[in-house]
């Protein structure tokens, strides 16, 4: 199947263009409005700044075709990092609106020593609600790089949390729309699978 | 939880990647990408590109490799060799690598971790000490691929190098690179005492034993080795390896919390 990777200009595309592969499906690099599918799965990935991000989805023309796919053509959206916390109300990063699809904010971690702001390194999603997403993986075991999170909110579906001196929202979705904090194609395996199930399951 | 990573180093010399002895003699190995793609299969932790060439001679690294080495890396992955300035790292973040190692760059202007541990982040900034004795056998910081030797403690340096910003340090022993007989534990009892921010070992790895002392005797938060994950066998024949889930369990059993 073909599923269709939003490039914003945030970060490097190409592990989730090869990991997309190697599921046995093929990735489309979308840039361009025009290029936006009607149907099917998009995913928006993203490392970098919050306002960056949304300024980028604007500069490109990229907001509101996005929000209308999402709307009236139900398109499935997978984010991811960046892409995921893109997909909020807004971040505490910056003061851009986010696209509102995910009803909740993003907020600072707030540690104390020995843990460290970014949350960087391999961590364990425990599931909440039941999703195809992690179908068929035998250890929820990620890769996480980020200094903001999602904050637990009940307008939205919590399918799995992760701790990191707390407890944070590290897989979220809301009818078509999903969200990932690691990045599955960084996660070997599981990464794998779960991308594997957001194109054939979800 | 298993949290004790077991990373291998890969040297990469032009286009290829080499093995080295003593910092000398570099062993063809093979092709990185090829490399990436067995340690993918193999669910390594992460990885970590020396590029050799770019730290002897302080050329700006190979940014096509690196582009390569990030597209088929499904795991985090390490760069390091030739990087001195906060634009290159930019680039190479850009690229894909979740961490940079600084060597000379480091060791030449220390500076550079903080404004890139600002920047960027500690936890993504790798300070590599390539350490070697000298003649009155006392431990020395080396640079350059060690072909410069530098009269500065690596206690001293170590410390030094966490107060301003590094995220990690790679303890590198010159003298037991390529020899495979056992981490230099009298180096990382010394370093791991001296700074709180972990500390990698590298450099002498040829057993599962050895992973178990770096660790449990030398105090290190992390092993990384070249040899043994890339020949096997008496006769050290060339073959990528890397232990399965149930060696590691069993290796790590104990040592950790």
């Amino acid at each position: 199947m073909k599923v269709c990777v939003l490039d914003i200009g945030m970060g490097n595309i190409g592990s989730i263009v090869n990991m997309i592969r190697k599921t046995g499906h093929y990735a489309l690099v979308v840039k361009k409005p025009c290029d936006l599918p009607d149907t099917g799965k998009v995913i928006l990935p993203g490392v970098g700044h919050f306002d960056q991000g949304m300024i980028n989805l604007h500069g490109l023309e990229l907001y509101a075709p996005l929000n209308e796919r999402i709307q009236q053509h139900k398109i499935i959206v997978l984010g991811i990092c960046l892409g995921m916390q893109l997909l909020t109300n807004g971040s505490e990063e910056g003061t851009q609106r986010g696209l509102g699809w995910l009803k909740t904010d993003c907020k600072r971690f707030n540690l104390s020593p020995p843990l460290r702001v970014p949350h960087m390194g391999w961590n364990i999603v425990s599931p909440v609600t039941s999703t195809k997403l992690f179908n068929d993986i035998e250890e929820l075991r990620f890769y996480f790089v980020h200094s903001y999170y999602l904050s637990i909110s009940r307008e939205m579906n919590i399918l799995g949390t992760t701790e990191y001196g707390q407890s944070f929202v590290s897989v979220a979705q809301s009818d078509n729309v999903y969200g990932v904090q690691f990045h599955p194609e960084k996660s070997h395996h599981s990464g794998m699978q779960l991308l594997k199930n957001f194109i054939e399951k979800c | 939880m298993l949290n004790i990573r077991l990373i291998p180093v890969l040297l990469l010399k032009g286009t290829g990647l080499v093995k080295t002895r003593r910092f000398a003699r570099p062993t063809y190995i093979g092709d990185p990408i090829n490399a990436v793609h067995i340690f993918n299969d193999m669910n390594a932790d992460e990885l970590i590109f020396l590029d050799i060439t770019k730290s002897r001679s302080g050329q700006s690294p190979d940014f096509s490799m690196i582009s390569e080495i990030a597209n088929e890396c499904f795991m985090p992955f390490c760069y390091g060799g030739g990087v001195r300035d906060i634009d290159t790292m930019k680039k190479i973040f850009y690229i894909g690598a979740e961490k940079i190692a600084l060597g000379a760059a480091a060791f030449e202007k220390p500076c550079l971790i903080g404004e890139a541990a600002k920047t960027f982040g500690s936890q993504s900034i790798v300070v590599v000490m390539d350490v070697k004795k000298n003649w009155h056998g006392q431990y020395r910081i080396t640079t350059h691929s060690a072909t410069r030797i530098h009269p500065v403690d690596p206690v001293t340096y170590a410390k030094r190098m966490a107060d301003a910003g590094a995220g990690e340090l790679l303890v590198y022993s010159v003298d037991r690179d390529g020899m495979m007989n056992g981490y230099d534990i009298e180096l990382l009892q010394q370093i791991t005492r001296a700074v709180n921010i972990p500390v990698i070992a590298c450099g002498g790895a040829g057993n599962f034993q050895h992973f178990r002392q770096a660790i449990t005797l030398g105090g290190a938060a992390a092993v990384a080795a070249g040899s043994r994950f890339v020949f096997f066998g008496v006769h050290n024949a060339v073959l990528i390896n890397y232990p399965d889930k149930q060696q590691l369990k069993q290796l790590f059993l104990g040592s950790n919390e």
